[in-house]
């Protein structure tokens, strides 16, 4: 049997690689998916722990945040395509009204 | 039926949610603009009214199997939030009309953000506390862009959301750690836990972050003064005052009921991230020559005295922080409606703090309006914004944190010139162009005249409100955790 370690080791190395795409990525629809990274590697937490603590309550929390990334999704999707309206580009680096 | 009664003690969350479905079906079959409205208002003020009720008479206990509280805190916080959405709602109408947007989807939205901030203000469990958060910002994420055909409100917008979106991954991991640490995610039974492992301390810094992330607290602010600017006005003022109110309370009650394990460490953060912010959002507040982004600093600075109360971590250090975002929610919705008013007669580059010279005599109604809340922000005594910050910096004298008040009262006292600025603009100086300005409509000017008045009422009279408070932590509060 797999040790829980490597589960969280799993998850902790798929949060970090979500951490730095966010912080490194210019397309806003590539820091999304990065985001949406993060969540996936959270959600593999939730269920090792739940799983091996044989408590339901980590995977009842994992249901509520799939439904939370999907929501987010719909928003964020709207709001991306609202600024490529706006500005003909989805590059946060060209996207500066705004600074200071 | 167990249920039902749980339900009733959940009556204005229910309300609004009710009401934010039957508003959003309303758009959905054409109704007109101003009949959402008022069914809007019509659903708020009876939200209202229960939470009134819910602040002077509910009892202390938990909901749905402890998945959320009623009474005490939780009643303040519903309070709050449903009381600054009322008047928001009653301003952002009339903004809308006045910048020639009016969206109707803006009150659904609403509605939803304010059940959002309910079930957060109100949670008694890592999980609501997830729902709630995720609601709101979600809510506020589409509130921020609402008028999508301006290049700032989008820019905002987006910001808002990557930074939000964030901040909530590392909001649950630290929840996913604390649950593996301590086998549940009920806030009293993570209090239970004492056995410090890195899991633990992972976990509980990950979530201090998100909240720091959510209240916008220095080095974790860099949304905060973009997406204040660019929103629109109102909005800002529900984005500053409510959300913050019921993320600082779901702050005092984590903080309170399940981590009393690590307070000792919290205090130290608390107190280095105060300083920080506190001295971060008052110098750079002073340079700001546009007034929104200028509030948004100040909001910034307003966290800052906030997290001193929650550093002290004291009884008297949370009554403090209470009666604080009581005090600011009144005068910071005050000062953006009027900032608001003399926008919506002009265009956005209005609120540069120039265009503002010699509007205090076009209006006097509405200079003095802004000059009482600019005041009470300021921190001069008879308002409520002095006996708040008086009850932040005394609790943490209290609990022996002398250099961070000294940092404190400094900062506060340095803050008085950027808002006696904008009032040197209002009323001395000579404003170059001619200017109109509409008559405010009278339900607009009522509303903010009884923020003010509020505001010097519980600048003259705080026993009352501080009393109440008092008694959350004391005796049957929910301090129950040794």
């Amino acid at each position: 049997m797999i040790g829980i370690e490597w589960y969280l080791g799993v998850s902790a190395v798929l949060f970090i690689i979500g951490v730095i795409g966010v912080l490194t990525r210019g397309n806003a629809i590539i820091i999304f998916m990065c985001v949406e990274l993060m969540l996936s590697a959270v959600n593999i937490t939730l269920v090792a722990f739940s799983s091996f603590m044989g408590d339901v309550h980590g995977m009842i929390l994992v249901f509520f945040v799939l439904c939370v990334a999907a929501a987010e999704a719909c928003v964020g999707l709207a709001i991306i395509i609202a600024i490529f309206r706006n500005n003909i580009t989805a590059d946060i680096n060209k996207i500066n009204l705004l600074r200071w | 039926m167990e249920i039902l009664n749980d339900l009733l003690n959940y009556l204005p969350a229910a309300i609004v949610a009710v009401g934010g479905l039957v508003v959003m079906m309303m758009d959905g079959y054409k109704a007109k603009s101003r009949l959402i409205y008022q069914t809007t208002m019509f659903f708020l003020a009876g939200a209202l009214v229960i939470a009134t009720y819910d602040l002077l008479y509910q009892e202390v206990g938990t909901l749905f199997s402890d998945m959320a509280a009623s009474g005490s805190t939780a009643a303040f916080g519903t309070f709050i939030v449903v009381f600054g959405t009322f008047f928001t709602v009653i301003l952002t109408h009339d903004y809308l009309i006045g910048v020639k947007h009016n969206y109707p989807q803006v009150y659904p939205l609403l509605m939803f953000c304010t059940v959002g901030m309910i079930v957060l203000a109100t949670a008694n469990d890592l999980v609501t506390v997830f729902i709630g958060l995720e609601t709101m910002s979600i809510s506020l994420y589409a509130l921020a862009g609402i008028i999508r055909d301006k290049q700032l409100g989008v820019e905002s917008a987006l910001k808002y959301f990557i930074l939000g979106a964030f901040s909530t991954g590392f909001f649950l991991y630290g929840i996913a750690l604390l649950y593996g640490a301590t086998g549940s995610t009920n806030l009293s039974e993570i209090g239970a836990y004492t056995d410090g492992s890195m899991i633990y301390w992972g976990g509980v810094s990950m979530l201090l972050v998100a909240f720091f992330f959510k209240i916008s607290a220095v080095p974790f602010h860099m949304w905060t003064p973009d997406v204040y600017t660019g929103s629109p006005t109102t909005i800002t003022a529900y984005m500053s005052t409510a959300s913050k109110t019921a993320a600082i309370v779901a702050l005092v009650l984590i903080l309170e009921r399940a981590l009393p394990y690590a307070a000792d460490q919290i205090t130290s953060t608390m107190a280095i991230i105060a300083i920080m912010t506190m001295v971060l959002g008052n110098t750079v507040a002073m340079v700001q020559d546009n007034v929104k982004r200028m509030l948004a600093y100040s909001s910034i600075a307003h966290v800052g005295y906030l997290l001193v109360g929650l550093a002290a971590g004291t009884d008297l250090g949370f009554t403090a922080v209470l009666y604080y975002l009581l005090a600011y929610s009144l005068m910071n919705i005050g000062a953006f409606g009027v900032v608001a008013y003399y926008e919506k007669n002009h265009d956005v580059h209005f609120n540069n703090i120039e265009s503002y010279a010699g509007l205090g005599y076009k209006q006097p109604l509405m200079g003095i309006l802004l000059s009482v809340f600019l005041l009470s922000l300021a921190g001069i005594p008879p308002l409520a914004g002095f006996i708040g910050k008086y009850l932040v910096f005394a609790a943490a004298v209290e609990a022996g944190l002398i250099n961070l008040v000294i940092i404190g009262v400094l900062a506060s006292a340095a803050s008085a010139y950027f808002y006696l600025r904008v009032m040197v603009y209002l009323y001395f100086k000579e404003s170059k162009e001619p200017v109109k300005l509409m008559k405010p409509l009278r339900v607009y000017s009522f509303s903010l005249v009884v923020l003010a008045v509020l505001t010097l009422y519980f600048g003259i009279l705080p026993a009352g409100i501080t009393e109440l408070i008092a008694s959350y932590f004391s005796g049957n509060g929910l301090a129950i955790v040794p």
